[in-house]
């Protein structure tokens, strides 16, 4: 039950949307697509949902072909696109009861497999899905593409847009739907949503960056990442990019993340900079390599290569 | 720094029918503050938001933008305000150059400002190479930092930014902020909403407003120290959580500044 | 057929939550058959004449006098000369004038003759044209009085008659009409809208990576809006018969079939419309002026196809709804059978079948 995808390629008239994209989930899984708006990942999901054909390449789910064998993949996914495409002039409930008739299942089938979802939803089962706030939408959409009980389920953004109390019960949702032996595909622009899948892949542009475990990714990025803090952050950034030697300044919330071009680099010396430039409150010291560090610096280094 | 009042609000309602989005809130800015304006979907923010840059009419309470009342001139809080929105940012089917020369006219420049901010903006921005490209061609990120520029073409006091760097690249979001950051540092007064958490650490103070009414507003640091968290997304967390449950408690205690 | 009743249901609910296509539906189908009845007509009533007599005698007096009975005219002023007449034109309020020439009855008596002129005011060709037949009709009705008392020779008598549609009613020309315009507003493009709605949302999306197949969903989609056309037609035939006095002279049974058959033909035209837009603006679009536009010039509902350039007789001749006004006027107004009305049915078949095989065949199973 695990999705393959094998040099994808596709365009929308010049521009290429998908740039030989090869990975594999595994069954089971729970695997980030993650990158930011026109990253290519909306395409992604629409030729492993067989909506579009790739212009080269192989993909199949569940050892089904994505063109040959669309068909039985379209009875056995679980889909929920992008904006959770909803009917918004009807209720929770009929909305629930209108997927589970088209999927040739009811609500009560399946109900323990969306039970924890749905009970967050239960009270407003009466209420037009319009009406719903974006966390709501978010949970009726996701018990919809639950409905029938698929064994592959893919989520196109699911979060995006949501505030951030919401996009965290959604990743719990997920986790206890991985449990129950589902594999997952989520798309996210979230970096810090990464840390929550159990492998990733990085894309931007249509290319794919890098693929591993969070772990991993964070493990092996070779730079040190320090986080220099002061009160007047904006001062703070224009000096940093004075500093000569300087690799990458990145306001990272209160800290910003600073990146040396060279392997040897004191702190010593760049805190004595920085003092000189009249900085208070200075702080220095190493920091956590998150995702987001890494994806910037694979980004970057991406363009200039392009250029 | 903290002399000028560019926004004030005094118990500021407004009632859908029975049902009350916001709840009676007061505030202040100041001007050159970045100041930003947080809230779970659904907690009213959006609403108080219209009613500051005067495209809804309060129900009841009182609220001043550069000066103007927001009841009774909007006209003029529109004319003083610059404002940006996630949704809607440019027009695809213009170039660059027609787009910045559209809103020059609509904000009331003549051909000569209108000519100067077009090369400023090109300039620091630099899209000298796509300048006569079509809008609709550009990254998301692009089009969010020129909308940004575009908002400013007025010289405004204060720019309202509705969730403006959504889904856009990491990279690009830091440049976007960097914008922010040089734009307050001229004078200029930022309210901005959005739901990065570690955008919310680069604002001078926070306001969260949960369920209609404003439950916290203080820098970044004192409200983590407030709610013994380290990071704003904790902050949140403890806050907001509350209405996303169906049945909301009746004496929650109410934590954080009101006025 | 449990999904396929789901997806009527949930069709149902979102025609009667939208206000809109509630009106449409409902509002628009009243608001033209009355506006057709009652403020268009043809008819000419209360028209302001003018009476020009040179002769003021016994007989144009009678002529007067059953002119001013009559509900059409109205005898607003007295002509003293000739000179008068454009004068009374210019004013505006008089359409025409009645010229009696001098000795009028004498002439009569003597000569057999009496000569009337009928002067009118052609800057609106129609009416002139109208006014001058009514004025006719009594003129000879009194002339056929007359006759029958005097004991004059054989007259060659000119009688007319206006079969079907004795009172020349426009309301028969505009029901047939209203209800085919109506009908193929609701089945083409409401249908055409509520498809492309589907895309515009990403509904159509979830739809496609499902089980249910895409004749499926069309069906579903299409089903409502059959029910809801023919509780139109019915609506309008019957508001036609009560209030207008329409008659159904011809068989009930056929005209359901007839109905029937060209709600499908409006049908397949709507969904071929979904196929070529995006969003339900286009839909829209392409629907009024692809549609509507040529149904209400060129099929024959207000203005005459055989007075119309041959190009676009032509033309006409590829919209359903020409074939499908002239079968309900056969049926409605002349009571006609299938005997007579093979060829348009037929006809109305073959682009069925032609929009039906078109329609499937370009609707798309992927988004591209």
């Amino acid at each position: 039950m695990g999705i393959t995808l094998q040099h994808i390629s596709k365009s929308y008239k010049k521009v290429k949307a998908l740039d030989d994209v090869s990975f594999d989930v595994k069954p089971g899984e729970l695997f980030g697509l993650i990158g930011p708006d026109g990253a290519g990942k909306t395409t992604l999901f629409r030729i492993l949902t067989t909506l579009l054909i790739p212009d080269e390449g192989i993909a199949g789910v569940a050892g089904l072909d994505v063109i040959n064998d669309y068909k039985t993949i379209r009875k056995s996914v679980g889909y929920m696109p992008g904006r959770f495409s909803l009917y918004q002039d009807l209720t929770v409930e009929e909305n629930l009861n209108f997927f589970a008739t088209v999927f040739g299942t009811s609500i009560e089938e399946n109900y323990d497999l969306i039970k924890d979802i749905y009970v967050q939803i239960e009270p407003f089962k009466d209420r037009r899905a319009g009406k719903l706030s974006g966390g709501m939408k978010q949970k009726l959409a996701l018990s919809c593409a639950l409905i029938h009980k698929p064994k592959v389920l893919f989520l196109d953004e699911p979060t995006t847009g949501v505030d951030p109390v919401s996009r965290k019960e959604f990743w719990e949702m997920l986790k206890r739907l991985k449990e129950k032996g589902i594999t997952i595909l989520v798309s996210t622009p979230y970096m810090d949503e990464a840390a929550l899948c159990d492998r990733i892949a990085l894309i931007q542009e249509g290319k794919i960056l890098e693929i591993d475990t969070p772990e991993n990714i964070v493990k092996n990025h070779p730079k040190t990442i320090y986080n220099v803090g002061a009160k007047n952050t904006y001062s703070l950034i224009q000096d940093l990019k004075e500093y000569p030697g300087n690799h990458s300044v990145f306001a990272f919330g209160e800290y910003v993340h600073y990146t040396h071009s060279k392997e040897k680099f004191n702190p010593e010396d760049l805190k004595n900079y920085l003092i000189r430039k009249d900085h208070q409150r200075l702080v220095i010291h190493p920091a956590k390599v998150t995702i987001e560090d890494v994806f910037m610096d694979l980004a970057s280094q991406h363009k200039t290569e392009g250029n | 720094m903290r002399s000028e009042k560019v926004i004030e609000v005094g118990n500021l309602t407004k009632k859908f029918g029975d049902f009350t989005a916001v709840k009676g809130i007061s505030f202040e800015v100041f001007k050159g503050e970045i100041f930003g304006f947080l809230g779970a979907n659904g907690a009213g923010k959006t609403t108080a938001m219209k009613m500051l840059i005067g495209i809804s009419k309060p129900t009841s309470g009182e609220a001043t933008v550069a000066g103007f009342d927001v009841k009774s001139n909007s006209e003029m809080v529109k004319k003083s305000i610059g404002y940006m929105s996630q949704r809607f940012s440019m027009y695809d089917d213009l170039t660059i150059k027609e787009n910045i020369t559209f809103f020059g006219g609509i904000y009331g420049l003549n051909r000569k400002q209108i000519r100067q901010k077009t090369e400023s903006v090109i300039e620091e921005l630099q899209l000298q190479d796509v300048a006569d490209k079509l809008v609709g061609s550009l990254p998301l990120g692009w089009k969010q930092k020129l909308a940004f520029s575009v908002s400013l073409l007025h010289e405004p006091k204060i720019v309202f930014l509705d969730e403006p760097t959504g889904g856009v690249d990491p990279i690009t979001r830091r440049q976007f902020w960097e914008l922010i950051y040089a734009e307050a540092h001229k004078g200029t007064t930022i309210f901005v909403t959005t739901h990065y958490m570690d955008e919310a650490e680069y604002c001078d103070r926070v306001s969260i407003m949960v369920d209609g009414v404003i439950e916290a507003l203080d820098t970044p640091k004192k409200l983590k120290e407030q709610f013994k968290t380290d990071s704003m997304e904790g902050v949140f967390l403890k806050l907001a959580r509350g209405p996303l449950t169906p049945a909301l408690p009746a004496g929650r205690p109410k934590g954080g500044i009101k006025d | 057929m449990k999904r396929f009743i789901g997806f009527v249901k949930k069709e149902f609910y979102h025609i009667f939550r939208d206000k809109r296509s509630m009106f449409i539906l409902f509002g628009m189908p009243i608001a033209q058959i009355m506006l057709f009845g009652f403020a268009i007509t043809n008819e000419i009533n209360n028209v302001d004449l003018a009476i020009l007599d040179k002769s003021k005698d016994a007989e144009t007096e009678k002529i007067i006098n059953s002119i001013s009975a009559s509900k059409h005219f109205k005898i607003e002023a007295v002509v003293g000369n000739d000179d008068q007449i454009e004068d009374i034109f210019k004013k505006g309020n008089v359409k025409a004038v009645l010229v009696f020439e001098k000795d009028f009855a004498q002439n009569l008596q003597t000569h057999k003759k009496g000569k009337v002129q009928v002067v009118t005011d052609a800057t609106d060709p129609n009416t002139a044209n109208t006014i001058t037949n009514y004025i006719q009709s009594i003129l000879q009705h009194y002339q056929q009085e007359i006759n029958i008392s005097n004991v004059a020779p054989h007259q060659i008598q000119v009688k007319s008659r206006l079969y079907y549609n004795p009172e020349l009613k426009s309301v028969f020309t505009f029901v047939p009409g209203v209800m085919t315009v109506i009908l193929m507003l609701v089945s083409a493009m409401m249908t055409s809208i509520s498809i492309t709605r589907e895309k515009e949302l990403g509904t159509m999306e979830i739809l496609l990576v499902s089980p249910i197949k895409p004749f499926q969903v069309i069906t579903g989609k299409v089903f409502p809006y059959i029910f809801l056309s023919i509780i139109n037609a019915i609506m309008i035939l019957l508001l036609g018969y009560f209030v207008f006095e329409m008659p159904i002279e011809g068989s009930l049974i056929l005209l359901a079939l007839e109905t029937v058959l060209f709600i499908v033909t409006s049908l397949a035209l709507g969904i071929l419309i979904s196929t070529i837009s995006a969003t339900q603006q286009t839909a829209m679009m392409i629907s009024l002026m692809g549609l509507m536009l040529p149904v209400i010039l060129l099929s024959g509902f207000i203005f005459p196809i055989s007075s119309m350039p041959l190009a676009l007789q032509y033309i006409s001749n590829i919209i359903p709804a020409k074939w499908f006004i002239i079968i309900l006027k056969g049926i409605m107004l002349k009571g006609v059978g299938i005997s007579f009305l093979w060829k348009e049915t037929l006809i109305l078949i073959g682009m069925m079948v032609f929009f039906l095989a078109l329609s499937i065949k370009k609707y798309k199973i992927r988004l591209e």
